[in-house]
């Protein structure tokens, strides 16, 4: 896609917009051309965007019949080497479980953005809730692993989603970005980036060397790729296949080979995939866990609290999965007691937990109902914290 | 990348359309999906198709097993969505032409909403829907097309259930192009094909074949030649249907009243998905 | 200088544009960092609606208000849910034909954007003409920058009646300010 266009298509380089919609234009900023979605509350907005930017700049958008029918689009789309992205909510990331597990098995690239809103079931329609977080990891079947991204302000969703891209392409898997319905309709300033600051990842492409075999990998453990049409006639199927791409859904070996690169890929490549921020971290009795929006008012009570007298530090997962479990483990064994607040009845906490392994109190701080948490929860949880620890 | 050649020969036909590795198939003695395979690969070939320019797409069942014969781009996808998968491949690369191989449970049972969709839209594909009334992957369990009181595994009382009539959903739809044959009957099917393929949006193609293993036998109908049999005497072709209600006797009318018709339902022309949607780009691209 | 704004009323008073013309007045056009968010019923018109604009010279934490440093009621519900909500030495305007109640508190400025805007034409603008009174009296953002993102945020077609909207409102502010009012 010309570059030129779609810098002209996102308009004024400084913008006040939403959380959606920094989603939409960093989208596009990663040269995404197709985009499937249906529509749902809090996240149709960035489906509206991409039904306005994709023609402009000559890609393609479709709104299907329901979620399922989006995301298999999505892997569809993805093979004719398109970059592909959908958007949806708890309700309809539900209905995608089950193409995003083809998704995995065929190690096709798309972004899923997820908006998310309360439940069980339709739940809050328009309230900000992260209720999803253990969905993304364990939501279809089979033994797999995802990647998943969560950004803390509008900037951070436009600059992420160029990053789930990236991922996306390099690793050929699906990538989760995952924003809430607070997030997604807060507006802030964006800063659209300058074409050289952009760094844009492919997948990485078949040479034409030799005979095209289309899962057969090299040390990175990702398979190259040639789009359909390309005369290499690829056989896909979500069945356990051989390097051809040809169904052995009998063989024990070959399916213990095939699932366990698909999740090496991206185990043996943590390093390039975690991101996280630390405030405080060499100086600090009691850590916040955060992540998402949440984070936002930790940051200013972690400033709160050390005027106080409370040291208190805090890690912001970025990355949600793979879990940075050697960060957490890293922090357990410098404090006594570790606070996790949010969104939900307590989702994150439990890898936290793990990977605590019991070096230190874990305290939870949860918040259901669609309200995100006041600082002077997370204060009083702080001080409380603070008393047991004396 | 391949010279085509008409070939002439089964042989040759395999050789130039068929994936090698895949052999033998997976179907059952009687099955009629290996004549549905033939009728498509005879029909690319009068096309003279460039097999580099197709995608297969499938969804589960026998019938969607297809896509993996032939020696084309191929997608195996999940149970029912074979269709929004193929949308998503022409709407990205509407260059390529997209065969779809689904049955009635795929197509029209667990897919039956995409199968809708699809059509409304009108995306420019060709649908090859196979229908054996029946559940046969996963052992004969009653499907949206099992008549009333078939027995299948899931219905050993008879089924209560009206089955439904694809064909004249893809009519009400209005899809450019429907028709519907019994696999006995190898020449129409082969040109119906043809003309699917050839057609500009979407082109439903209903066969009508026998499963012997997991229908047939416990409905009465044992050995493919009792299911062709009854093919002969429960279908009758569009055009003889039209002839009699105009010129045939009461007795006759009669007689054919109830049958199900076999032809082409609707041949027509009507702009594509994608035709519409390069348009919009053309008007609004920046 | 954490400034929290909280501008409320009903559906269809144009309550949300208010707040995000606001928050880009002070994002874009003034070099402030400003956070802005809204909350309204399902209904898309008629119900409840409140947005809410946070400014600040450094990084914005949490997103939430809670206790308000400026509130503008455009309804007699929104004043009575939030009017408690606003700091001591908080700003209330509100608009005195709609918020119509006896024990109205002395600091509030009665800004009548809805007359006024009825007076030039259309009462749609009425959440301009508040936009002007609030950057009149609170100065929260500078008035070049008010203007700039008025003007960037309505149709073409509508920039004139919004510019003398505003100007009206930034000249009902002024008077109040004027006299003392709060």
């Amino acid at each position: 896609m010309d570059r030129a266009l779609i810098r002209r298509a996102l308009g004024d380089k400084v913008q006040f917009i939403q959380g959606d919609d920094a989603c939409a234009y960093g989208a596009l900023l990663a040269g995404c051309n197709f985009f499937a979605g249906y529509p749902i509350t809090p996240a149709t907005e960035v489906a509206e965007q991409m039904s306005i930017l994709l023609p402009l700049v000559g890609g393609c958008y479709i709104q299907m019949e329901d979620e399922i029918a989006s995301m298999g689009a999505l892997v569809g789309a993805s093979w004719t080497g398109a970059k592909t992205m959908t958007s949806t909510s708890g309700p309809g990331f539900s209905l995608m479980q089950e193409n995003l597990g083809y998704a995995i098995m065929t190690e096709t690239p798309c972004v899923v953005v997820n908006v998310q809103r309360s439940g069980p079931s339709t739940g809050q329609p328009t309230m900000g809730a992260y209720g999803d977080m253990m969905q993304a990891r364990w939501g279809t079947h089979g033994d797999h692993e995802i990647i998943m991204l969560c950004p803390a302000s509008i900037q951070e969703s436009l600059d992420l989603t160029i990053v789930a891209f990236n991922l996306s392409e390099q690793f050929r898997t699906p990538v989760l970005l995952f924003i809430d319905g607070e997030l997604g309709h807060m507006r802030e300033r964006l800063v659209i980036p300058d074409e050289d600051e952009l760094e844009l990842v492919e997948r990485p492409m078949f040479n034409g060397q030799g005979k095209y075999l289309p899962f057969a990998t090299d040390a990175s453990l990702v398979p190259t790729f040639a789009p359909f049409g390309s005369g290499h006639r690829t056989y896909v199927t979500g069945l356990t296949h051989n390097e051809q791409g040809l169904p052995r859904s009998s063989s024990a070996e070959i399916h213990d080979k095939l699932v366990r690169r698909l999740a090496d890929k991206i185990n043996n490549h943590r390093d390039q995939i975690i991101r996280y921020e630390e405030f405080y971290a060499d100086d600090c009795d009691i850590a916040i866990i955060t992540y998402g929006i949440t984070a936002r008012t930790c940051r200013d009570v972690v400033e709160q609290a050390r005027s106080k007298g409370i040291k208190v530090g805090m890690l912001r997962l970025i990355t949600i999965w793979p879990f940075p479990d050697d960060t957490v483990a890293r922090w357990s064994e410098c404090v006594q007691a570790i606070l996790v607040p949010e969104m939900n009845l307590g989702q994150m906490i439990h890898p936290i937990r793990e990977a605590v392994a019991g070096r230190c109190k874990v305290a939870p701080l949860f918040r259901i109902g669609g309200e995100i948490h006041t600082p002077v929860e997370i204060l009083t949880a702080l001080e409380e914290l603070q008393c047991q620890l004396c | 990348m391949s010279t085509l050649l008409k070939p002439k020969t089964a042989a040759e036909l395999r050789d130039v359309y068929l994936r090698q590795e895949m052999m033998p198939t997976i179907f059952c003695d009687g099955c009629g999906l290996g004549n549905v395979l033939n009728y498509t690969l005879w029909a690319l070939d009068e096309l003279q198709v460039d097999l580099d320019q197709v995608v297969f797409v499938s969804g589960i069942g026998c019938s969607s097993r297809l896509s993996g014969y032939v020696n084309a781009d191929g997608m195996h996808t999940t149970h029912g969505r074979a269709l929004s998968f193929a949308s998503g491949i022409k709407a990205a690369n509407p260059n390529l032409k997209v065969i779809v191989f689904t049955g009635d449970g795929d197509g029209a049972g667990i897919g039956g909403n995409h199968l809708l969709h699809t059509i409304r839209r009108n995306m420019d594909m060709t649908v090859i829907l196979v229908n054996n009334y029946i559940y046969g992957m996963t052992g004969g369990q009653s499907a949206p097309t099992t008549p009333i009181g078939g027995l299948s595994t899931t219905t050993p009382y008879g089924n209560v259930e009206y089955p439904m009539d694809i064909c004249a959903l893809a009519l009400a739809l209005e899809a450019p192009y429907v028709a519907r044959w019994t696999v006995n009957q190898p020449y129409p099917p082969i040109k119906s094909i043809a003309q699917g393929i050839a057609k500009r949006g979407f082109a439903l193609i209903e066969m009508l074949v026998p499963c012997p293993t997991a229908y047939g036998g416990r409905n009465g109908l044992k050995g493919v030649e009792a299911i062709w049999q009854w093919y002969r005497e429960n279908t009758v072709l569009l055009d003889d249907f039209e002839h009699i209600m105009e010129f045939g006797t009461l007795e006759e009318q009669e007689e054919i009243k109830h049958k199900l018709k076999v032809g082409v339902l609707r041949d027509t022309e009507r702009e594509s998905f994608e035709e519409r949607w390069a348009k919009l780009v053309e008007q609004v691209k920046l | 200088m954490r400034q929290e704004i909280r501008i409320c009323g009903f559906g269809g008073q144009g309550v949300i544009t208010a707040s995000v013309i606001l928050g880009k007045a002070a994002a874009v056009y003034d070099n402030l960092i400003a956070c802005q968010s809204q909350s309204y019923g399902p209904e898309a018109r008629g119900g409840a609606a409140r947005a809410e604009v946070i400014i600040d010279d450094k990084p914005i934490g949490c997103p939430g208000v809670h206790v308000a440093d400026i509130l503008i009621a455009m309804s007699i519900e929104a004043f009575t849910r939030y009017g408690r909500d606003v700091k001591p030495d908080g700003t209330i305007i509100i608009d005195p034909d709609l918020v119509v109640i006896p024990d109205l508190p002395e600091r509030a400025y009665p800004i009548p954007a809805t007359r006024i805007a009825e007076n030039l034409g259309n009462t749609v603008v009425a959440n301009i003409v508040m936009l002007g009174a609030v950057t009149a009296i609170t100065g929260v953002v500078s008035e070049e920058a008010i203007h700039a993102s008025t003007i960037k945020s309505v149709p073409a077609r509508f920039k004139e009646l919004n510019e003398r909207a505003l100007a009206a409102g930034i000249a009902a502010g002024h008077e109040l300010k004027g006299l003392g009012r709060g």
